[in-house]
């Protein structure tokens, strides 16, 4: 790490610790409900959602001329609620899609919030601005003590939302799982999805009036999506894509305040990037859907599959003709030259498969073993197609053709069993023992 | 007499509507509404680096950095959903969110700076559609211009792109390429309209004028100039608006404006609308209802036609699934149009209207069950539930056609006004009085 | 040394295959399409592998198989609408891509968003597209072309229709009539039965013998088993693999039928879970 950011984590104050720690509160509750939202397809309806509290936030205020918080949670998941069925509703009774129906609704709901702001901005001290990146810098200001601890008010806030959050994950756990696989089947099983999904949507809204103030949107939204859409590159479990989630909402929270105190720049902006830089991560490295791991995949297959075709074929050649002998430079032609055969060769001969002899191609002890296993794979498949298939002989030989690569020898026990009497192969060849 | 500046900033929200308009259209129509929505949040980076780099406001520098960032966003976008496992929804997501954050970091630092305070550059994010000056109306009529020139040339292009992308790359056509085309547009459009009105009020711009101009036709090029005229509409009365009443901001008045045009068009648009869908669903089921009931009326007096006995509710029910209020219900609203009176002792009975349009309504109902019959071989038992759907919305001239195709059949003496005898037995008993 | 390396680096039969049945892949006058080699993933999982097949010139041939087997994959790897893993398409001899202007296409009907906002003509006409340069419009003789091509699908009355307010029998019409236009030598089809009303599938019917009796080939997924021998001249059997490819005659009957769709499967199960193990792809 580069020294002068060591040097800001040296000099963090007790008002950092705090906005690391309101920061993760949002991050995780964010996290884990946008871990549904991922997997339901709804990234999209927390955006909106988050956007369109605003007006539910004014009217709130402009009721009780406070900035009390319960008046403002009922307001915002009022609207919170009201996008996701308007939005649902304009798609079913009016045809019209369900995007451009979601973009409708937010915007003007959006728009309503900004223009109430503004008439009454003259009592309020919530400017547009803060709606968008919000305020987490300034959580140390506003300190409260309860149960003789003294934390920021929004901490208060947002333990009680992480408390409902958690809470309710694990009430609904299978619920949730079943809808979200499969509403349909959820509502068949008389598990009502509709609720369901009307609950979650209030969950999100809640969550992001209560982060609103501290955080504002932007930061709502990217927690909402990022950390579960990293959590689903990196495992299939639900319960670990939720730990994941949440993981990397804290480690967002935590790197983000770093390093926006060390570039003196906004901490909300700031801990989005780091939870942007943990998804590219996960895109590029993540073990079974990364890019590098599904690229090394292929790549150590289709170089497997050379090699076993090289021995196959040496093999192939002397028992078909066995005085004249093979070069390393006509198999390579044969596979169609290029960089792979010349490399499998190459290794072949290092891992004393083949013969050092490069004009006359040998299989070693080792190789002819494996080769003999490769061929016979080839030949019980044919036989056993041949015998349970009613084809006729020419169609036999391209199923077999890669299969024999993937055949275990478990497997090719099996299906020898099938194949008991057969000792050549529907062409007339010799299938090896 | 409108002052000139006024006149600049009409100009420019007008012109910025109706390009919107246009390419919202096929955003629209391709299910991407939310991709300007993402580009423009995806714009904002791009902005901020152009002026660090620069050091000063200087416009066209400004919109290549959002356009770089932007064209950027929409390459992470489908390269997420191709290469990976992530949804498009979540794609979209995740990069309007996050080229957002770091384009409020990189605005934070500029602002920092000492000359920072001067870069007016939050004006991207809300939108300032009063500041505009006569430069930026330039730049909105040029790209205005190039988005309809492409409209105009590239129309069965994108017209096809949009409708079958499958089809269009079977035809050997470079829909990647179409479709970066088309993309970039969106991108240059959003990107000129951000100062002025936002990148929230952006999206909007992009999606309702498009969707609001589906409601009125069924034609992709009436589609779009209604779309652009949508958009334009709004842009300038929504400037309007905020300028008379001096404290709303622009954006959000105008994107007001629109929703009004989105929900008037939703409610009262000809075939499209909610009010003209619900009125012809309602119409349909009460002549279905009253064509049912001038049937089974007609089935239960069939055998004495010429008498013509009245016949109880009760009598109805047992022919339909009806209950006796509802049986009474339909005789009622039959009577109040006169294709049934009452008989003095409580009784229904068909007037001479009710008779001749009676024979019609079965005579349509027994042709499509015999045609059903001799064509397609369904079992007679089935045949009478499918006629009662669909005997209501048959024509004149396929009517007609069922009748010529039934006398060449044999089926049907020819020039009988009556119908023809049901293929399937009536139970009719009891509840028929003379 | 007179032996060629390739001939035994596979056990290709040395035998002459049939001439007239798919699968056969050497001949004298090229066949219409020919797939070599071809397999086909989604992410992980491979959906059809190592696909040999040729489709015999001037005749019907319909690809079966169960749900899931790849019978669409396989027309949309061919058409190059899906990435393939490996493998190529020769369309009589020559790279497909160089041969576009041959092949015509019919997709399943659930491809398209049906409330577009265009006519039934504005639909077919786009069949004309290919033909038609950069910028240039379609002219008279194109939408004549479309008419035409609505009237023998019996749609000519719903040519000003929007595309939705079409039953699923004459929007599957009006994309053949889209196919027809296209005046192309060999069309695949993807389930063009599905979901259509008897007229429907007597046009179609009478449309395919149609394209036959004009010396077009044509490749259509087909989903019902009972009417597979009258419809067709050929038949491909397909599982992720193909089972069985040739004249109806030949190749259907019951057990190759019972294999492709379940009855003895386990290893063939076995064989392409391992395959799906291995395999990793895109």
């Amino acid at each position: 790490m580069n020294p002068g950011v060591l040097e800001t984590i040296r000099t963090l104050s007790t008002d950092d610790a705090w906005v690391m720690v309101v920061g993760s509160l949002v991050n995780v509750s964010c996290g884990l409900l946008g871990c549904y939202l991922v997997l339901r397809r709804q990234s999209l309806l927390g955006d909106a959602i988050s956007h369109a509290i605003l007006p539910g936030l004014a009217v709130a205020f402009m009721l009780t001329h406070s900035r009390a918080v319960l008046p403002m949670f009922l307001g915002a998941m009022a609207v919170g609620v009201l996008t996701a069925f308007l939005s649902q509703t304009i798609h079913r009774v009016a045809n019209v899609p369900e995007d451009a129906s979601m973009g409708v609704v937010f915007t003007t709901f959006f728009a309503v919030g900004v223009i109430l702001i503004t008439m009454v901005a003259r009592h309020i001290d919530l400017d547009p601005g803060c709606v968008l990146y919000g305020a987490i810098e300034f959580v140390g200001l506003d300190m409260q003590s309860r149960f003789g601890l003294t934390a920021p008010r929004a901490f208060w806030s947002l333990a009680v939302v992480i408390a409902v959050v958690v809470g309710f994950i694990v009430l609904f756990y299978k619920e949730l799982k079943i809808v979200s696989f499969d509403a349909h089947l959820a509502t068949t099983m008389g598990i009502n999805a509709t609720l369901m999904h009307y609950l979650l949507m209030s969950l999100v809204a809640g969550t992001t009036v209560a982060a609103f103030e501290s955080v504002g949107s932007i930061l709502v939204v990217a927690m909402l999506i990022v950390p579960g859409a990293t959590a689903h590159l990196l495992t299939d479990r639900l319960d670990r894509m939720l730990m994941i989630a949440a993981a990397v909402g804290i480690v967002s929270a935590i790197m983000g305040n770093i390093l926006a105190v060390h570039w003196n720049t906004s901490v909300a902006g700031m801990m989005s990037v780091v939870a942007g830089l943990q998804f590219a991560t996960a895109v590029v490295a993540a073990p079974r859907y990364g890019l590098i791991s599904r690229w090394l995949h292929h790549t150590s297959l289709a170089s497997r599959v050379v090699r076993e075709d090289i021995l196959a074929m040496i093999y192939r050649w002397h028992e078909s003709t066995r005085d004249r002998s093979l070069s390393a430079a006509q198999v390579v032609r044969a596979l169609g030259g290029g960089l792979l055969p010349h490399l499998a060769m190459l290794h072949l001969r290092v891992a004393g498969l083949v013969g050092p002899d490069q004009t006359a191609l040998r299989l070693t002890r080792a190789g002819r073993d494996r080769a003999r296993g490769l061929v016979r794979s080839h030949r019980l498949w044919e036989s056993y197609l041949a015998k349970h298939f009613d084809l006729p002989i020419d169609h036999l030989h391209e199923p077999a053709e890669r299969v024999e690569h993937f055949v275990s020898p478990t497997l090719r026990d099996r299906l020898a069993e099938e194949v008991i009497d057969a000792k050549t192969d529907p062409h007339g060849r010799r299938i090896p023992p | 007499m409108i002052p000139f500046n006024t006149m600049v900033v009409l100009c420019g929200t007008g012109l910025l509507g109706v390009v919107s308009g246009i390419i919202g259209s096929f955003a629209v129509l391709r299910r991407r509404a939310l991709m300007g929505d993402a580009l423009a949040h995806a714009a904002l980076p791009g902005i901020c680096l152009a002026f660090l780099i620069l050091g000063e406001r200087h416009l066209p520098a400004l919109l290549l950095g959002a356009l770089i960032t932007g064209t950027v966003g929409v390459l992470v976008v489908t390269t997420l959903r191709h290469a990976t496992r992530i949804k498009e929804d979540a794609a979209i997501g995740i990069v309007l969110s996050v080229f957002f954050g770091a384009g409020v970091v990189l605005l934070r630092v500029i602002q920092n700076m000492p000359s920072g305070n001067r870069a007016g550059l939050d004006h991207y994010i809300y939108g300032k559609a009063a500041g505009m000056v006569v430069q930026d109306v330039q730049w909105i009529g040029g790209v205005c211009l190039v988005v309809i020139l492409a409209a105009v040339l590239l129309y069965k292009e994108f017209t096809l792109l949009s409708f079958d992308t499958a089809f269009a790359a079977t035809l050997g056509w470079p829909t990647l390429r179409l479709d970066i085309v088309m993309m970039g547009l969106l991108v240059i459009v959003t990107v000129v309209g951000l100062p002025a009105v936002g990148v929230v009020m952006m999206a909007a711009m992009l999606i309702i004028p498009g969707a609001s101009a589906r409601f009125w036709t069924e034609r992709l090029h009436v589609m779009l100039i209604l779309a652009a005229v949508f958009g334009g509409l709004t842009g300038i009365v929504g400037t309007w608006l905020s300028a008379t009443f001096s404290r709303l901001p622009a954006g959000p008045v105008i994107v007001l404006v629109a929703a009004a045009i989105f929900v008037v068009s939703m409610t009262f648009a000809p075939r499209r609308g909610i009010l003209a869908r619900t009125l012809s669903h309602v119409n349909l089921r009460r002549r279905t209802a009253r064509q049912n009931l001038l049937r089974t009326m007609y089935e239960l007096v069939e055998r004495d036609l010429d008498a013509r006995p009245a016949v109880t509710p009760a009598a109805l029910t047992r022919l339909r699934a009806w209950t006796e209020p509802h049986a009474r219900r339909l005789l009622a609203a039959g009577a109040r149009v006169g294709l049934i009176e009452r008989t003095s002792d409580g009784h229904f009975r068909l007037t001479d209207r009710g008779l001749l349009e009676a024979v019609g309504v079965v005579r349509t109902h027994r042709l499509w069950e015999m045609f059903l019959i001799e064509q397609a071989h369904i079992a007679t038992d089935h045949v009478d539930r499918d006629a009662d759907s669909i005997e209501h919305v048959l024509g004149a001239d396929i009517i007609r056609d069922l009748e010529d195709r039934l006398v060449q059949l044999g089926r049907w003496p020819h020039g009988t006004a009556r119908p023809p005898r049901s293929p399937h037995e009536i139970a009719v008993d009891g509840g028929v009085t003379p | 040394m007179t032996m060629n390396a390739a001939a035994v680096t596979s056990e290709r039969p040395a035998m002459n295959r049939t001439s007239d049945s798919p699968g056969a892949s050497q001949s004298a006058a090229p066949w219409p399409v020919e797939i070599h080699d071809m397999t086909v993933a989604y992410h992980r999982k491979p959906v059809l592998w190592d696909i040999d097949l040729a489709i015999s010139r001037g005749h019907l041939t319909g690809i079966v198989g169960p749900n899931g087997a790849g019978k669409s994959t396989l027309i949309k790897a061919v058409l190059g609408l899906v990435p393939k893993a490996s493998g190529r398409v020769t369309v009589y001899g020559k790279p497909y891509e160089q041969q576009r202007h041959l092949v015509g296409y019919v997709p399943q009907r659930e491809s398209v968003d049906w409330d577009f906002p265009v006519s039934a003509l504005d639909a077919v006409l786009m069949g004309r597209y290919g033909r038609l340069g950069w910028f240039r419009r379609p002219r008279k003789t194109d939408r004549e072309a479309a008419m035409n091509a609505l009237r023998q699908v019996g749609m000519a009355d719903f040519a000003g229709r929007q595309i939705a307010q079409l039953s699923g029998g004459q929007q599957q019409r009006v994309f053949l009539a889209r196919a027809l236009v296209q005046e192309a030598d060999i069309y695949f089809m993807d389930e063009p039965f599905a979901g259509v009303d008897a007229a429907t599938e007597k046009a179609i019917v009478d449309l395919l013998r149609e394209l036959k009796r004009t010396g077009r080939t044509v490749v259509a997924v087909h989903h019902d088993l009972q009417t597979v021998e009258r419809y067709f001249d050929n038949v491909i059997l397909l599982n992720m693999r193909v089972v069985a490819a040739g004249p109806v005659a030949d190749v259907y009957t019951p057990m190759n039928l019972q294999n492709t769709y379940g009855g003895r499967l386990t290893i063939l199960d076995e064989v392409a879970e391992a395959v799906r193990q291995a395999k990793p792809i895109r």
